[in-house]
């Protein structure tokens, strides 16, 4: 097997930070090499450098064993080095058939061969099991399947090297077992796959070699076999990880949230549920089943119908002021498109959902550094500069900022969606660590998640959905994955009557 | 893990973000000094002062919608049929207040009130109906204007001439040699520059144009903020127009026109992002200055001609917009 790409020795420092001390990675054709690490260890810029979007400050790349730079990712694209992104890089306002082929369009004569272009497409896509009409515009697509569309342009330029950054942080399990066999096909045809996931399950299922990064630096190369999902972890964090999630608190009898026959059009019918104080409630389901449409319902972000009582009050007007004020918030799944304005510094995130409590008339600059002050030490936020933009923090530290600038609210009940979606085990400790303080303090919470583990790992009690529906509830024991999956996927069982 | 990708931003280069418009400014007051003895003179700067006032004016208000991610194309057309209002009311009520300080009082009103509802019809359309800026100014750009036409009956609307005299030196005169539009212009900017840095709805606006999903979400309301900010460059408009009409005394089809323009330059050049995000109200006022400046200096100063003032113009435009990219990416 021969080596097709090499790192020697890659350095890598944005002005004063250095962000890759020498880093020595290869791939192997017909081989799937693992990168992993924390966020903020150096993955993305590794892949920016491999893929031809960064120059390395040191070191060398080695195609083929001859030294190469690459002047842009046009050139690197040309010798068949082809990423898949985390953040999409598709024009929304195109369809599918012409984003896959945006830049390498089929002609005939001088014009466009659209049949032959949507023909190609579709099989493309196909492969992948995603039956989408190539002709769809990509902003009416859902997630997942603009991710799908994102690899079918990959697959599409028979890459020799594929870089994938993360491709099933929003994909679902069923997907992401596609996603994995088409990966298999790939290296069985002889490509060299960089793979990064936060997901070590998934490392282990699909890795030949495993790389492990942290703060910049090589920790380890070696084989996948036998190496266990604790150990990568220990690996990335450099410290022993005991007890992922803390104890469960136990919840009083008094009731915060009492949601009732609540229906967002088209998307959740009819549901209901009961919060208590102190408790975590998980709400689990495949991606599509309606859980961050009935939690945006809920908070006013969208038109339902149905009566939300908070604190034995009705929540009379549906808006996310009213819901505020009430003491009710939301902390969206999508932190950089509804989270944060990543254009903008920490302050002006943090205090914008609660900026009334910094003076109605004049905002008070003083106070709101310190609650940046204060931020940063209660949620751990790791900042290089206190001025820098929320887009220039890592992924976990951005969700650490947003969860302060929920907090900042002061609320009694707080709903998160997908808490720790991409983002490092380590981060996600602290998170699920402040979950469970935020309960034995006597707040309530609502946690929305795709990951399994971490339902069952926070929640005490769990409310499944399924196609809109609210399509049952587990407590204590009864909550195993097993017994959510057949829930949400409408297997017929004896618990689906018990919501 | 991209983090640090696009981390510090070299300061200097912020800062010449920053001081760009002023060094520009500088650059052409000095021009203008050494081309004409007069140029630095009571007479000049006072005149210039005053002529940019109207468009300064509306342009706070431009500010405010720009940076919020609207624009409003009709602020010129706006600014003449709330003129066309104000005059027909005033003759109307001669008879019943005559000559005096009620007339004026009850004029001023009227254009306020007119400037409001104007810019709320615009806001109304936008925030509520959401049909897309461009689109409502665009058609109301063309609808003020023509009822203006249509009230002056193709011609002039003049405002009484006792009435006319009476109302003259809220244009020429005003405190301690500063001329009234000049005092309103600056009191306008103070608060615009007050508002948009140091209050929540100057931070909204700068959030809703940055990310109207963020805005939504951190449960600030979309749409009475987007409103708000047309409202208040309505009521300024009519503003403007107060301090506009004793000049002339009088409005036809043809007042106001390009001011729009004018006035969206004007934001630009200071510095706020057309597609909105971030505004600053002190570089309009700087951006203003710059457009009447070079139109005085080649008036002054016989070296190019006059007629070219507009090229002039939509150069430094360009310009602004070039360096404003470059200091993006230097980001």
């Amino acid at each position: 097997m021969s080596k097709v790409l090499q790192a020697v020795g890659v350095k890598r420092r944005f002005g004063p930070i250095q962000v890759l001390h020498g880093v020595d990675f290869d791939l192997t054709a017909g081989e799937v090499h693992a990168l992993i690490g924390e966020n903020g260890a150096g993955k993305s810029t590794m892949m920016k450098i491999l893929g031809g979007y960064l120059g390395a400050s040191d070191g060398q790349l080695l195609l083929d064993g001859q030294p190469v730079t690459f002047r842009d990712q046009k050139q690197a694209e040309a010798e068949g080095i082809l990423m898949v992104h985390q953040e999409f890089n598709l024009a929304l306002q195109l369809s599918v058939e012409q984003n896959i082929f945006l830049g390498r369009e089929k002609k005939r004569g001088p014009f466009l061969d659209h049949a032959a272009m949507q023909e190609e497409a579709r099989a493309l896509l196909a492969r992948l099991d995603c039956h989408i009409d190539p002709r769809t515009r990509v902003q009416d697509l859902s997630v997942p399947n603009r991710q799908m569309v994102e690899i079918a342009r990959a697959l599409g330029r028979n890459a020799r090297v594929l870089i994938m950054d993360e491709p099933t942080a929003v994909l679902t399990n069923r997907e992401t077992d596609t996603l994995l066999t088409q990966i298999d096909r790939l290296r069985a045809s002889g490509t060299a796959i960089l793979y990064t996931s936060h997901k070590l399950d998934e490392i282990r299922r699909i890795a030949d070699k495993v790389t492990v990064l942290r703060d910049g630096h090589h920790i380890l190369t070696r084989e996948a076999e036998g190496f266990t999902e604790d150990a990568m972890a220990e690996a990335m964090v450099g410290r022993e990880l005991s007890g992922l999630f803390p104890a469960k608190a136990q919840p009083k009898d008094e009731v915060v949230l009492k949601v009732e026959n609540l229906t967002v059009p088209g998307r959740v019918h009819d549901a209901s549920f009961e919060l208590r104080r102190g408790e975590v409630l998980g709400f689990a389901g495949l991606v599509g089943a309606g859980r961050t449409e009935l939690m945006e319902g809920i908070v006013g972000l969208r038109p339902a119908t149905g009566r939300v009582t908070v604190m034995g009050k009705p929540l009379k007007s549906a808006s996310v002021l009213a819901a505020r004020e009430a003491g009710l918030v939301y902390l969206t799944e999508d932190r950089k498109d509804k989270g944060l304005l990543l254009g903008k510094n920490l302050t002006e995130n943090l205090t914008l959902l609660a900026l009334d409590r910094f003076g109605t008339l004049r905002i008070d600059k003083p106070a709101e550094d310190a609650a940046l002050t204060k931020a940063i030490a209660d949620f751990d936020i790791r900042v290089n500069d206190r001025d820098m933009l929320a887009g220039s923090l890592s992924g976990g530290n951005q969700q650490k900022l947003l969860l302060a600038k929920t907090m900042l609210a002061e609320p009694q009940i707080v709903i998160i969606d997908e808490p720790t979606r991409g983002i490092d085990i380590g981060t996600k400790q602290q998170i699920y660590e402040f979950i469970a303080q935020l309960a034995a303090s006597g707040k309530s919470v609502i946690v929305v998640s795709s990951e399994l583990p971490e339902i069952i790992g926070l929640a005490g009690r769990v409310m499944v959905m399924g196609r809109g529906h609210i399509a049952g509830e587990l407590t204590g024991t009864q909550i195993t994955e097993d017994r959510i999956l057949r829930l949400a996927m409408g297997v017929t069982d004896d618990q689906k009557e018990t919501a | 893990m991209t983090d640090t990708t696009t981390a510090p931003a070299p300061r200097r280069r912020i800062n010449l973000h920053v001081l760009g418009p002023i060094l520009a400014l500088v650059a052409l007051i000095v021009l203008g000094a050494s081309l004409n003895s007069n140029f630095l003179g009571y007479g000049n700067v006072t005149n210039v002062l005053a002529r940019s006032a109207f468009i300064g004016i509306i342009a706070v208000g431009m500010t405010f919608v720009i940076t919020a991610g609207g624009i409003d194309l009709s602020v010129g057309s706006m600014a003449a049929f709330v003129a066309g209002v104000m005059i027909m009311a005033m003759n109307a009520l001669i008879p019943v207040l005559g000559i005096g300080v009620p007339l004026v009082a009850a004029g001023m009103v009227v254009a306020l009130i007119a400037g409001c509802a104007a810019g709320f019809m615009n806001g109304f359309l936008i925030a509520k109906i959401r049909i897309e800026a461009f689109i409502v100014t665009l058609g109301s750009m063309g609808i003020y204007r023509s009822l203006t036409t249509w009230l002056a009956d193709g011609g002039t609307l003049s405002l009484d001439f006792e009435a006319r005299g009476f109302y003259r030196p809220v244009y020429y005169d005003g405190l301690w040699g500063v001329s009234w539009p000049i005092i309103v212009f600056a009191v306008v900017a103070i608060l615009g520059e007050l508002v948009m840095r140091h209050t929540p709805f100057g931070r909204h606006c700068a959030a809703l144009g940055a990310n109207e999903q963020v805005a939504r979400y951190s449960a600030i309301k979309v749409d009475r903020l987007r409103m708000g900010t047309y409202v208040l460059l309505g009521v300024l408009v009519g503003l403007a127009t107060i301090m506009y009409v004793p000049r002339l005394g009088s409005a036809s089809g043809s007042t106001g026109v390009l001011w729009e323009l004018e006035a969206i330059a004007a934001v630009i050049i200071g510095g706020t992002v057309l597609k909105g995000g971030f505004g600053r109200v002190w570089g309009t006022v700087i951006g203003v200055l710059i457009l009447s400046l070079i139109d005085n200096i080649l008036n002054l100063a016989s070296i190019v001609s006059p007629y070219l003032n507009g090229a002039i113009q939509g150069v430094i435009v360009i310009l602004a917009v070039v360096l404003q990219r470059e200091s993006k990416s230097a980001e």
